[in-house]
């Protein structure tokens, strides 16, 4: 087992490096050069550029660049912000809380949603339920994300209104604008942002979990539970539901990458101060430490719940053993 | 054995057509929405015989017209028919997911067939690579890489088309077909009929092409129509953040960009371009649905299971 860890750890770290390389290339041959993005700005002169491209050391061949950077990181030095000045990693740790409050409410919401009923509609199979649910299903995968945000802002901040005339939800930002953190406060200012992403993600989730419940609930050991009397409701929660969710797991891990990018969506409709938002400004200026420093958090993010979900796999499933 | 789909090809090929268009008309949904999507495609492929103003004469007496007889869908913030908009835009979105969908196919079945069929160093060296492009963050890399296209001065990258988005979409997101190629080829691969090819002297390519792949064909359609959704959907995400095609080229995607600062006094403006994506998505997914039981020999009709 721990064999087994560390192999995989030496695979995600050489494939981050592997990323990093891929990444660092692109940025790095944007076709004239990083600071094309100052070049077209009259209040930089051609010798501002020179002394520019001098002081970050963009006159070294790729290679080199690429190896300052990798021994910088190294020792934890992510670089510094073309434009605020301040070191990139600071400005991602002063973003990701929001981030993740965002993803988690949402991944907390998508749940809720979608196994209880993804069970239920496998319970019930063929019935008008099922269908209808199935139905709604496949239109809520079909919804483009950021088309859905506009249109949450549409019914709930333009059409609707409390009694006083004021959007009856928040459609920008964390908080009220001038008034101290307040919770109840920030739970709305949570609503729209995340229900652009949960209901999305739990129409898919939802049709998941019914299959898996499907493929599940005809195995012999469910017959067997059934047939030494337990109520169904033990058979269900106690034996279906454990290995049902099992590929919902692995099903997570993967999504991830796609979470990011509907956070992304979400951050810049409804103006939450997110990593996402901060990856789209920074893409704008061509911010290039940041830019690097953001795209690799993400990967680590990625390839590191990937390993997580292999690890918790053997525990919710005894079957699978690691080499 | 003469029941197995082989068999019943073999037997009788000339109906094996006719089973699937039997099948595929079986299923409601897929039939009702296919006829959607054939008139969403005749209407945007004709647009020009449909509109009445052009999509980018600026009309600014009459901006952020609500929908009326005159302009049906009303107008946008430059006076801009947004009838005419909505349905030419629609052949760059089309367009741009159908090239994507099919490089993402062309590259995917290579390195799945590839892999499976060799294995051993090739499908090692192939499989890392799928997970290291598995392992990027997909939407913000296509930001990096749209952005920087746009400033390489080629002659098919000029302002206005659309191939770099198409390439680039395309390009990062072939990794799921190519597991599902390998997987399924490596079941192929030591089945009998491709020993009794090679015992006669087949070579690989020819196995390749035309034992393995013809055999992997229905999981690739249906894969390749729900791609092709997921292209359309990208495509107009990218060009709504103000990184796909540019305007005044109009495409559903950035038709939407600037919508959000009129949601108050036009909200028309970014609800027909989105009920357009919206339409076509749940069309092609319906689609995706109705060929993958028909295009199944295993298919068990619905309430036996």
């Amino acid at each position: 087992m721990t064999q087994y860890i560390l192999r995989r750890a030496l695979q995600a770290i050489l494939t981050l490096l592997v990323i990093s390389v891929l990444i660092f290339g692109l940025i790095s041959s944007v076709p004239g050069g990083i600071m094309s993005a100052y070049s077209e700005n009259p209040d930089f002169t051609q010798e501002d550029l020179a002394r520019l491209r001098e002081k970050y050391g963009l006159n070294d061949p790729v290679p080199v660049r690429y190896a300052k950077w990798l021994l910088n990181v190294l020792q934890g030095d992510w670089g510094n912000s073309f434009t605020s000045k301040r070191p990139a990693l600071q400005e991602i740790s002063d973003r990701l809380p929001n981030t993740l409050l965002l993803m988690g409410s949402m991944f907390l919401v998508t749940l809720a949603i979608a196994i209880p009923l993804g069970i239920y509609s496998a319970l019930k199979q063929y019935t008008f339920f099922d269908h209808l649910l199935t139905t709604v299903a496949l239109a809520g995968q079909s919804l483009p994300t950021f088309w859905f945000g506009l249109l949450l802002i549409i019914i709930f901040s333009v059409l609707l209104k409390t009694p006083d005339g004021k959007p009856l939800l928040p459609s920008a930002g964390m908080m009220t604008l001038g008034q101290p953190f307040n919770l109840l406060d920030r739970l709305r200012h949570l609503i729209l942002p995340v229900s652009m992403l949960a209901v999305i993600s739990a129409a898919s989730y939802m049709r998941y979990m019914r299959s898996s419940m499907l493929d599940v609930i005809h195995k012999d050991y469910v017959r067997t539970a059934r047939g030494k009397g337990l109520p169904e409701k033990m058979v269900i929660s106690r034996h279906a539901l454990r290995n049902a969710l099992i590929p919902i797991v692995t099903l997570l891990g993967l999504d991830l990458p796609n979470l990011f990018g509907g956070a992304l969506f979400t951050e810049t409709i409804f103006a939450w101060p997110g990593i996402g938002r901060l990856f789209f400004d920074s893409a704008m200026k061509t911010d290039y430490p940041v830019l690097m420093a953001v795209l690799m958090v993400y990967s680590f993010l990625i390839v590191a719940s990937n390993l997580l979900v292999d690890l918790v796999y053997t525990v919710l499933d005894p079957r699978i053993t690691l080499d | 054995m003469a029941e197995t789909p082989l068999a019943i090809a073999v037997e009788q090929k000339e109906s094996l057509f006719r089973r699937f268009v039997y099948q595929f008309l079986k299923h409601g949904m897929a039939v009702f929405w296919s006829m959607i999507l054939l008139g969403i495609i005749v209407l945007v492929a004709g647009a020009p015989l449909f509109q009445r103003y052009s999509p980018t004469d600026q009309d600014l007496y009459n901006r952020f017209q609500p929908p009326s007889a005159e302009h049906w869908m009303g107008t946008d913030d430059l006076g801009r028919d947004m009838w005419s908009r909505t349905i030419n835009g629609g052949r760059i979105s089309l367009v741009v997911g159908l090239l994507a969908m099919s490089i993402a196919i062309g590259i995917g079945t290579l390195v799945g067939l590839l892999s499976g069929f060799f294995g051993g160093w090739v499908d090692a060296v192939l499989m890392r690579l799928t997970e290291i492009f598995q392992s990027v963050p997909r939407l913000f890399l296509l930001l990096v890489l749209t952005t920087f296209l746009r400033q390489l001065d080629l002659p098919w990258l000029r302002p206005g088309t659309f191939w770099p988005i198409a390439a680039v979409i395309g390009g990062l997101s072939w990794m799921g077909v190519a597991r599902l190629v390998r997987g399924n080829t490596m079941e192929l691969r030591d089945q009998e009929f491709v020993l009794a090819a090679r015992m006669i002297g087949v070579g690989n390519l020819r196995i390749l092409l035309r034992h393995i792949l013809p055999n992997v064909a229905s999981p690739i359609i249906v894969t390749a129509t729900l791609g092709l959704a997921g292209a359309i959907i990208t495509e107009s995400g990218l060009s709504y953040l103000g990184f796909g095609v540019q305007l005044p080229t109009p495409t559903w995607g950035n038709m939407l960009s600037a919508t959000q600062k009129y949601l108050t006094s036009a909200p028309w403006m970014a609800i027909f371009p989105g009920m357009m994506i919206f339409l076509v998505v749940i069309a092609i997914n319906y689609l995706g649905d109705g060929l993958r039981d028909a295009l199944d020999p295993y298919h068990v009709e619905k309430g036996e299971k």
